[in-house]
Formats: structure tokens, sequence, C-alpha cells
């Protein structure tokens, strides 16, 4: 047997940089997973294009919307990014039942690290996402009319509204503790959530009751504010009602700000005392 | 020196079935460098034990310290000292084996060198070459239970607790981890692991706790332990099972404390064996009781840890209960 060499700790400075450390270690485990899980390559990747194609060339006919591929890009971008934001939920109740958070809390790492590494592998997955959506849009006829800084700042919106989501749904990935139930709920709660509202039609479309569900919901003040940001609004639709849609990127920021500043934290609570059965 | 040592501990839980005391005020003492081990049977409070000893959990009451280090109010510092493996082995399914080990060396901070040396090593000593390289979805349990194992010897703690290590693994495996063990320890690790295997046990630790109802029922080196529930045992088996009956009282007489009766196998504990032994054979004979087999035999830790946990003791009353059940 070969005798063991005596390991070395190497000083880690600050908490901060330990932070910055460990959140790049447990990233990086993420990133592999995402090379490495053909399902998430799939839907990275695929379903996005799939999307942008389904919608803007099957139902663009049917739609009675002028200029339907301006006006749903903004939609299908926010369907997806909020859609990969449910992976950090999902793999926080697998790593619970694989019982490898039982490994990372027996560690000396920050506790927050984990958290980092999941947030910002959703992250990194809607990035990649975005992408795709943009240039198959692009290749149909997506435009943006704005700026630079308005084509950012939509893209900003986008992805930090789901990267904060992401810190909700890891919440509830450790609470449910069933990477399955989580996938359901997802799927039964977000399908509806973003149907309802002005991802895919306008909702001055919409019966009246589904109509003010469609108007505040924060869906809605999502795909707006992109809308807005990449100057894809149409001008001829009626002014909305709701005060979040009157208002869209302050509500998005709020929204941000608010699931940022609540979960953030309740999450790093919650992991520190977190083992599986 | 004491390194491990733990005060009272005591954790409920709440179940649909009323509130379960997984662990019900438990003392452990660990010198520094030797082994002990958790024997207790399913649902004892032996995972519960190191989990609050390893940070996992917060005792609901009592004190733990490790090294002199509180791991209730100080759980980081207690990390730093520590390596862990649980019952059922933490990887990372998407990393290779390497890769796991990497990985957790840098999360020890060891720096990044040192961590991807110090993981080949390991993937070395625990023959994991296979597994180095691919990712652990698709190894065997065995394998997986491996690089859990070598994950928790990436800083060569200090002290390290195992539960049930080789739980899953073949025989093969299980002697190389049992060696592995044994020179961590004359290096100077303290070991605290669980486990269901008497043998292992006998052969790894150096103190014993038997656990029963998340507290210790009983202490000491395997020898001691044998030597608290009686010395030799006496065990005949009879050609016809008609027999069993006279065969018993014999036994009885001769024995200390109430002969088992399994089929055609009578045992007994007594005393001074060999004599015992002799008594037992003249009277049989006497009584004209044909054996197929006889001896004397020294306890082994099976017989305590039945004895103490009572699992052999309620064997015979709770036959006899359905048996009544039944007759109603
Ligand atoms: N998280 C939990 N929630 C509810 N009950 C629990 C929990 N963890 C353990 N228990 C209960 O506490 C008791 C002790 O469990 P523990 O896992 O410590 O036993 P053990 O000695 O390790 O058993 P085994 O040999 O099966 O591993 C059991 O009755 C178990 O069902
Ligand atoms: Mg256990």
């Amino acid at each position: 047997m070969t005798a063991l060499s005596q390991p070395t700790y190497e000083s880690v400075g600050s908490p901060f940089a330990q932070l910055l450390s460990d959140g790049w270690i447990a990233t990086r485990r993420n990133l592999i997973k995402i090379k490495r899980v053909p399902e998430i390559l799939v839907f990275t990747i695929l379903q996005p294009i799939m999307f942008v194609l389904l919608f803007s060339q099957v139902y663009a006919g049917a739609m009675n919307v002028p200029d339907y591929v301006n006006f749903l890009m903004a939609g299908i971008f926010a369907q997806t990014v909020i859609f990969g934001s449910t992976f950090s939920g999902a793999a926080m109740a697998q790593d619970l039942k694989d019982g490898i958070i039982d490994r990372f809390r027996t560690l000396p790492m920050s506790p927050a690290a984990v958290l980092i590494g999941r947030t910002n592998g959703d992250l990194v997955i809607n990035s990649i996402s975005m992408m795709i959506m943009m240039g198959t849009g692009w290749l149909v006829g997506w435009r943006v009319t704005t700026s630079v800084w308005g084509f950012l700042g939509g893209v900003a919106v986008l992805l930090l509204f789901s990267y904060s989501f992401s810190w909700v749904m890891a919440v509830l990935g450790m609470s449910v503790r069933s990477p399955e139930v989580i996938n359901n709920a997802s799927f039964m709660i977000l399908f509806p959530l973003t149907f309802i509202s002005n991802a895919f039609v306008p909702i001055h479309t919409m019966p009246e009751v589904l109509k003010n569900i469609a108007e505040w919901n924060p869906v809605s003040a999502l795909v707006e504010s992109a809308r807005m940001l990449f100057g894809n609004t149409n001008p001829e639709f009626p002014e909305p009602t709701a005060w979040t849609l009157q208002n869209p990127i302050i509500t998005v920021i709020i929204g941000i700000v608010v699931m940022l500043a609540i979960f953030v934290p309740l999450s790093v609570t919650k992991f520190k005392s977190i083992s599986s059965r | 020196m004491t390194i491990i040592q733990a005060e009272g501990l005591k954790k409920t839980y709440t179940s649909k079935s009323g509130p379960v005391h997984a662990l019900a005020g438990l003392n452990l003492s660990v010198p520094q460098g030797t082994v002990k081990a958790l024997l207790g049977p399913n649902g004892a409070g032996k995972t519960t034990a190191v989990k609050v000893l390893t940070t996992l959990i917060k005792p609901d009451e009592g004190r733990a310290h490790i090294d002199g280090i509180d791991v209730v109010n100080n759980p980081k510092a207690a990390r730093r000292i520590i390596g862990a493996s649980g019952q059922y082995a933490a990887v990372d399914e998407n990393l290779t084996g390497f890769e796991n080990l990497e990985m957790v060396g840098r999360l020890y901070h060891l720096g990044a060198k040192t961590a991807r040396k110090r993981a080949q090593e390991l993937i070395d000593q625990f023959e994991l070459t296979e597994a180095g390289n691919r990712p652990v979805k698709g190894f065997s349990g065995g394998m997986r239970r491996r690089i859990d194992l070598a994950g928790a010897l990436v800083i060569n703690p200090k002290i390290l607790f195992l539960d049930e290590p080789t739980t899953g693994l073949d025989p093969r495996s299980r002697l190389a981890l049992w060696e592995i063990i044994t020179q961590l320890v004359n290096d100077g690790t303290t070991l605290l692991l669980t486990t269901q295997y008497l043998e292992e046990a006998d052969h790894l630790a150096d103190n014993i706790a038997v656990i029963d109802g998340g507290r210790v029922i009983a202490e000491g080196t395997s020898d001691e332990l044998k030597a608290q529930i009686g010395g030799h045992r006496v065990v005949v088996t009879l050609v016809n099972e008609a027999d069993a009956g006279s065969a018993r009282e014999i036994l009885a007489r001769h024995g200390d404390g109430a002969p088992t009766v399994n089929d055609r196998t009578l045992e007994v504990s007594v005393i001074e064996g060999p004599r015992a032994l002799q008594y037992v054979l003249s009277d049989l004979g006497q009584a004209d009781i044909q054996l197929h087999d006889a001896g004397m035999r020294r306890p082994t830790l099976d017989d305590v840890f039945l004895t103490l946990t009572g699992h052999r003791a309620e064997d015979e009353p709770s036959t006899n209960d359905s048996e009544m059940e039944k007759a109603k």
C-alpha cells in the first residue's frame, strides 16, 4: 500500500475569497453536468429552436396578430428561461436524495457555495438557450428595433429575473425533496402561468376573466419589459389597465430584488440544516 | 486523551405513528488514536449519532465535542478536521471518480495541485483506476461506495466517521478497506464506525458500544462484552426431535440460565465449560438420548448483540404470543 502524503492547507484568505472559490468549484460541477447529461442539452439547445420555429411558422398564420414573429420572441424567451430556472429546484431535490448534500455539509466550505453553483448552472443554461433562440429568431425575421442598450437591457432583464427565480426554486427543491414532484409541480403551475399571459397572444384578445389574470401575471410584466427593451411592442394594442403592466420594467426590477432579498438568505439558512434521510 | 466526547445526546423525530426517540441520552467517549464501533440493530440511532457528530444535524439536547471543538456551536472548525462517509454513498453521478475526489479536496481548501495529487493517490489506493476517468453513473454500488470512502480520506483526517462502511462491498474490497483503516489508525487517526457486522467490530474496534433505542446499553472490548454475557456454551444436536423435551431438562439442570431450543439443536450457557459438558453428556447417555453432535463454544459477538439488544430473549415470548393470538 502506498504511504499517504500529508495534505497541506492552502490559505483561502477572506471569507469572501473563500465564497468565490467554493462557489466556482460548485459551479464547475454543474457545468460538467450540463456537458454530460444529454437531456439538459436537448432542453437547452433543441427545444428553444423547436419552439421558435413551431410558433413562428405554424401558428403565425392562424394568429390574427400583425408582425407575429416580433411579438412572439419575447414570450418564448421568457417561457424558456423561466422553465430553465426549475433545474435548480429539481437538482437540489436530487442532490438531497443522492446524499451528496451530506458530503458537502461535512466539508468546511461556504454554505452558500452549493446554491451559488446551482443557480449559476441555470444561468449558464439560460444564457445558452437565449443565444440559440435569438439566432433562430433572427433567421425567421425577429429584429431588435431599439439600440444595443435596449438589446442588452432586454437580455439582462430576462436573465436576472430567471436567475432570481432559480433561488426560489432551490428553496422549493430543498423543501419538497422529490425531483419528480418538483418537475411535475413546475409544469402544472408554470405552464398555465406562462400561457395565461401576454407571451403568445395579446391580452386584449382574451375573455374578461383571463384578461385580468394575464394583466397582473408577473410573467406578462417580464414579457412586456423585454418587448419594450427590444422595441417589439405594438402601439396599436390597447393600453393595459394593471399597474404592473403599465410599468413593466419597474415591476420586474422590484420582483428581482424581492426574490433575491427573500430567497437567497432563506435558501442558505435552509441549506445549513438539511440532511438526506 | 479523549478526542470524541458526547454527553446526553437527545434527538426526537416526529413521525406519523408518534415521536421517535432516535437518540435518548447517548453518551460516548473515544480516546485519541483508537477505533470505536457502534453496534446496534436497525433504527438503534447509529446514523443519527454519526450525523450529530459530523455536524449534519443538531441534537435537541446534550453536547458533543471533537478534539475540544463544540460541534454544535462551531461546526465549521469541526469540519476542518473530520472525514465522513455516510450510510449511503454520496457521490456526484455526473463526475468521474477523480473529479469527485478532486472536488472534495478543493472544498477542503487544499490547493488545486494538492487536491489533484491526493485524488490520484486515493484512486490508486482504492483500486479505482477504472472509475477514475469515467462518470460515476453506471458504476456498481460497491464502486460508488469506495469513491465515497476515499472522499472521507482526502485530508487524512484527524477524526474519521464511517457509517456502515463495508455494507455492499464484496469480501475482497472489505478486506482492502479494513487494511486501509488499520493503517490510518496506526498513523494516528481516530475512527468511529457503525456496523451491522459483528466480525467487523471484532476485527477493527478497540472498543465497542452496543446501542439500542438511542442509548448505549453495553460497552467494552469485544472480550469484555463476551464475558458479560457468560462464559462457555454447551451445544448438543439430537438425532430425534422427540427427545428435545427431556434433553432440555438435562441442559437446564447443568446450565446457567434457560436453554434455547432450535429444532434438534439445544444450547445453554454454562459457568464452567468442560465440566458442564461432561455432566450433560453423561446424563444424556443415561437417559438413552442419541446425539448427532455435541460440543462447547465460546460466545460470539453475535450472542452479545442478540442477548443485549434483547432480540433473542424476545424471540420466544413473541412466538408464544402469536400462537396465543391464533388460539383465540
Ligand atoms: N429524518 C428523520 N425523520 C424521522 N425519523 C427519523 C429520521 N432519521 C431517523 N429517524 C428515525 O430515528 C430512528 C433511528 O434512526 P437511525 O437512522 O439513527 O438508525 P440506525 O441505527 O442508523 O439504523 P440502520 O441500521 O437501519 O441504519 C429510526 O427509528 C428512524 O426511523
Ligand atoms: Mg444507519
